[in-house]
């Protein structure tokens, strides 16, 4: 007699801990995948769902096994025309050996990539891992709260300019269905029986009291319950629905990112290509890591302009370089609405490090003097695959002067993530 | 038909319910039994479609260590399954005293029913009367040892850390088909007598002084006979793992424990892979005879035993080699046409059966099929059972794949010519020695660098695969000190070689 156990009821997930011991150990293939995408991926679906591949040969897990050749024999079924002794032409050993299926010879079982979906969260989870706006602490404490409306449903009372109409409506249609139809229904049936009754007597000539009695109490009943139904309110008070808005606490945003980027004519589309992809890396990291921070967007050739995240990504504008014009808007910007006490202040800078000879060591001297002592962390990149300009030593001077400074180069698209990572990574707070 | 309209059958319609199981079971079980069918005990598991691919990733076992090559599995058996790319199969059993078997919750009752009379008194009688399966495996003990074995591995991973552990079974894993002393004698095991006490080191000690047992015995390799006596080790050692479980010379205990758990595992799964077409063909002759009585005593409804025979036709298909469907030799159909061929030889034979199976023609098909389940393995029983009339049933012919030959040549079919080559070729075809490169542990170089030197025997002239140096790899993680292997001849002279690092 046999026990019969129903385990249905038991958890499910007996694999779990398996499952994550193999996204452990194939970490490193599923980031380097990711980094891989991104410089594949075009500029606007950088963020979006990502199918990992795994070489077969590194998830594989090899035995002994025999190679094709040599001397074998095998036996298959559903033999429809051979007869003993007869040739027949190899086939292409290249493939699964043809007829003689792989699945005969155990030897020669082939194995697809591994192949498997990260979510766009995943993605940007394992992309983004580790790294964070260095020293974001020391303002955090200044953290102010503000208020926000934000919608809570329907409520049966309110302000009548919050009044939402379609629900008040679809309330009244579904109250007057409940209560009209058996009233309805009541007062055709009245009807339909005095009609009959009024044939019956022009046919049959039938008339008594009893008749006439009836059909008095019929036009009373008719009457009464026309007068119930037209007493239906088309809309009572009752169905009456409004919006619903509660103040809700917020904290205010207490960082904020200044991207500047370099748009003059020595950018070429290559240059510009990869200095966008690093803004909308940083972007999204910001944004995904950093709900409350603010953004704002300078770009420059001769002068500088703060535009719009659009702007900033698709504008096409172009001309000479000084890129002092920016610093100084960058200075302006933060004097008038970035107060340092409240704010965190970052800049991502990117160039190609061509500039206005003259112009670098004004450059300098905003930094040091000016720039500098109000920011947290300044990240520039120069990409530039070869040798570098003026404005990449004045900026290396100031590298040693700020301890929050910090300089890389970017030779080609490939570079984008290790720079990234490089600038963002986490750092150990002394 | 008098006796049918007198019984009620168990059930009537597609659904089943936990009593009905049991009704069903009953049933089953009693008939099995007047079969004289020789079973554990059961012990049914009803899960969902979830617990399967648990059930799935975990090779069959209830109770697994933690390794990331089951999660790899299991990611990929969740995605063939949610893309329905593949079902699940309707059941899953385990050798084990009590035997257990999975029930998915999505079959019919007819399913069920099925399921139980397949697993719970096929597959279940074979695993108690198989040779293979009472020489390697220890029913008794092997969930026991599993625990053992999960927590052991979970302390280790603990003390030494996960990356160490998984390192090790990595390169444990890509050696586990060498982890089976083949041609141990049976009587030296007493397995059944350890019993609990596995969960000790005393298995290690066990094994010890089976090793030493078996170096007594004398090997017929001429060469290694020939070599001079310090010679380490004196006799080449095919189980490779066990070799190094005691040999190699820098592991700590606790790694030679892992290697010991990877062995039992290995030693565990060594009968299913032989007896595969026997196993799956005893169940389905004993799932089809059952619910055949069943039927015949009334206890089932025609539309029952249609939907049974709908999936009994599915299971044993066997697509002809030019088929887009074939994916080799269907062990179900193989196995379960041997099995009603050896009762119709028995019951009726022909005269081409008496001058073939003279010593079956006329006996008990009971016995005589019970005497097959017992004593052979895949290898064997097809070289002895596999009878003319299934070959040409079957259609089997024989190809010859020679390298040296620009065409590949038929070398016979089912005639009167073939019948013999065509069994012989096939029996070979499951042998596990023809499946699996014969590797041995051949010397150590214990004067030089302690180089490991394996020898790979070549047959027919089949090379190695193109990973052979990846596996050296592993087991130079093992080894820690140099890997060769020589590839032989059947001369004895060394073709080629391979070595890490």
């Amino acid at each position: 007699m046999a026990q019969i156990i129903d385990r249905r009821q038991n958890d499910s997930k007996k694999n779990l801990v398996n499952r994550q011991r193999f996204l452990r150990r194939y970490r490193a293939h599923i980031k380097q995948a990711v980094s891989d995408s991104i410089s594949k991926r075009g500029i606007a679906e950088i963020d979006t769902d990502e199918q990992i591949n795994i070489p077969a040969k590194d998830t594989s897990e090899p035995h002994f096994q025999f190679d094709n050749g040599g001397f074998v024999e095998r036996v298959f079924p559903g033999n429809n025309h051979f007869v003993t002794g007869d040739r027949i032409p190899r086939p292409d050993t290249s493939g699964s050996n043809g007829a003689a299926g792989s699945a005969t010879n155990q030897s020669v079982v082939g194995e697809d990539d591994f192949v498997f979906t990260l979510s766009k969260e995943e993605f940007l989870e394992l992309y983004f891992e580790d790294l964070e706006l260095p020293d974001l602490i020391r303002k955090e404490l200044a953290l102010t709260m503000s208020y926000k409306i934000v919608r809570t449903g329907i409520t049966t009372s309110g302000n009548p300019t919050n009044m939402n109409i379609v629900r008040s409506m679809r309330q009244a249609a579904s109250r007057r269905i409940a209560l009209g139809t058996g009233t309805k229904r009541k007062l055709h049936q009245a009807q339909l029986d005095y009609l009959m009754r009024v044939l019956l007597l022009c046919f049959a000539g039938l008339y008594s009291d009893i008749d006439q009695q009836g059909l008095l109490i019929l036009t009373q009943r008719i009457a009464y319950l026309q007068k119930k139904r037209h007493a239906l309110p088309f809309l009572d008070t009752l169905d009456l629905r409004y919006n619903n808005h509660l103040q809700v606490q917020t904290p205010t945003t207490t960082a904020v990112m200044f991207c500047i980027m370099d748009v003059s004519g020595s950018m070429d589309a290559a240059k510009k290509d990869i200095a966008k992809r690093f803004f909308i890396l940083l972007y999204l990291f910001l944004t995904k890591n950093y709900t409350k921070i603010e953004l704002v967007f300078i770009r420059h050739h001769t002068s500088a302009k703060e535009v719009t995240e659009d702007d900033f990504f698709y504008s096409r504008e172009t001309g000479g370089t000084v890129v002092s014009s920016a610093l100084e808007l960058l200075y302006a910007t933060i004097i008038a609405r970035y107060p340092v006490g409240s704010w965190n202040i970052y800049v991502a800078q990117a160039s190609d490090g061509d500039n206005w000879n003259a112009d670098s060591p004004y450059c300098q001297e905003l930094l040091h003097n000016k720039i500098m002592p109000l920011l947290q962390y300044f990240a520039y990149i120069e990409i530039m695959p070869r040798h570098h300009q003026s404005l990449w030593d004045v900026y290396q001077q100031v590298n040693q002067q700020h301890r929050n400074f910090a300089i890389q180069n970017i030779d080609n698209v490939n570079d984008i993530y290790s720079v990234f990572r490089e600038l963002f990574k986490k750092k150990q707070t002394i | 038909m008098s006796m049918k309209s007198l019984v009620k059958p168990l059930s009537t319609g597609a659904d089943w319910t936990l009593e009905l199981l049991y009704a069903y079971d009953r049933e089953i079980s009693r008939i099995a039994h007047d079969f004289r069918l020789d079973t554990y005990p059961n012990q049914i598991e009803v899960i969902n479609a979830e617990q399967m691919l648990d059930a799935y990733a975990a090779v069959g076992m209830p109770i697994g260590y933690h390794h990331w090559s089951f999660g790899k599995h299991f990611v990929g058996i969740e995605k063939n399954y949610k893309r329905g790319y593949m079902g699940l199969a309707y059941e899953l059993v385990i050798n084990s005293n009590p035997c257990i078997s999975y029930l998915m919750e999505e079959n019919t009752m007819a399913m069920q029913a099925l399921v139980i009379a397949h697993a719970c008194y096929g597959h279940n009688s074979f695993f108690k009367g198989n040779y293979l399966f009472k020489m390697w495996t220890a029913a008794d003990a092997i969930i026991d040892y599993m625990v053992f074995a999960k927590n052991y591995i979970a302390e280790c991973e603990e003390r030494y850390g996960i990356d160490a552990v998984e390192a090790l079974l990595d390169s444990c894993h890509v050696l586990m088909n060498y982890g089976v002393d083949r041609y141990k004698h049976p009587t030296a095991l007493s397995l059944n007598a350890e019993k609990i006490r596995q969960q000790n080191r005393e298995i290690y000690l066990q094994s010890q002084i089976d090793e030493l047992w078996r170096k007594t015995v004398a090997r017929t390799n001429p060469r290694a006979m020939s070599e001079n006596i310090d010679h380490f080790p004196a006799e080449p050692q095919e189980n490779i793992l066990s070799f190094i479980e005691q040999n190699a010379p820098l592991l700590k205990p606790w790694q030679r424990e892992i290697i010991h758990i990877v062995r039992n595992m290995s030693q565990y799964f060594y009968p299913q892979k032989q007896t595969k077409v026997m196993n799956e063909g005893w169940a389905c002759f004993w799932h089809y005879t059952i619910l055949h009585a069943l039927y015949d005593e009334g206890l089932v409804t025609d539309e029952f035993m249609l939907e049974i025979l709908q999936i009994h036709t599915n299971v044993i298909l066997q697509p002809a080699y030019d088929s887009k469907e074939y994916t080799g030799i269907n062990p179900y159909t193989l196995g379960y046409n041997m099995m009603q061929d050896i009762r119709r030889i028995c019951e009726n034979p022909s005269a081409e059966d008496l001058q073939w199976f003279p010593y079956l023609a006329h006996t008990d098909w009971y016995s005589s099929l019970d005497k097959a389940m017992r004593d052979f393995k895949d290898e064997s029983f097809i070289a002895q059972y596999l009878s003319p009339k299934l070959i040409r049933e079957l259609k089997f012919f024989q190809v010859i794949d020679d390298d040296q030959k620009e065409e590949l040549i038929i070398g016979a079919i089912h005639d009167d010519m073939g019948y013999q080559i065509i069994r012989d070729s096939l029996a070979r075809q499951y042998n596990l020695g023809h499946l699996e490169p014969d590797i041995q542990v051949c010397t150590v170089e214990l004067d030089g660098d302690r180089t490991l030197v394996l020898h790979y025997t070549q047959h027919n002239r089949i090379p190695l695969s193109k990973h052979t140096r990846d596996i050296l790899k592993h087991l130079h993680i093992l080894w820690q000190f140099p890997i060769k292997l020589c590839v032989m001849d059947v001369h004895g002279s060394i073709n080629m070689e391979y070595s890490f690092p």
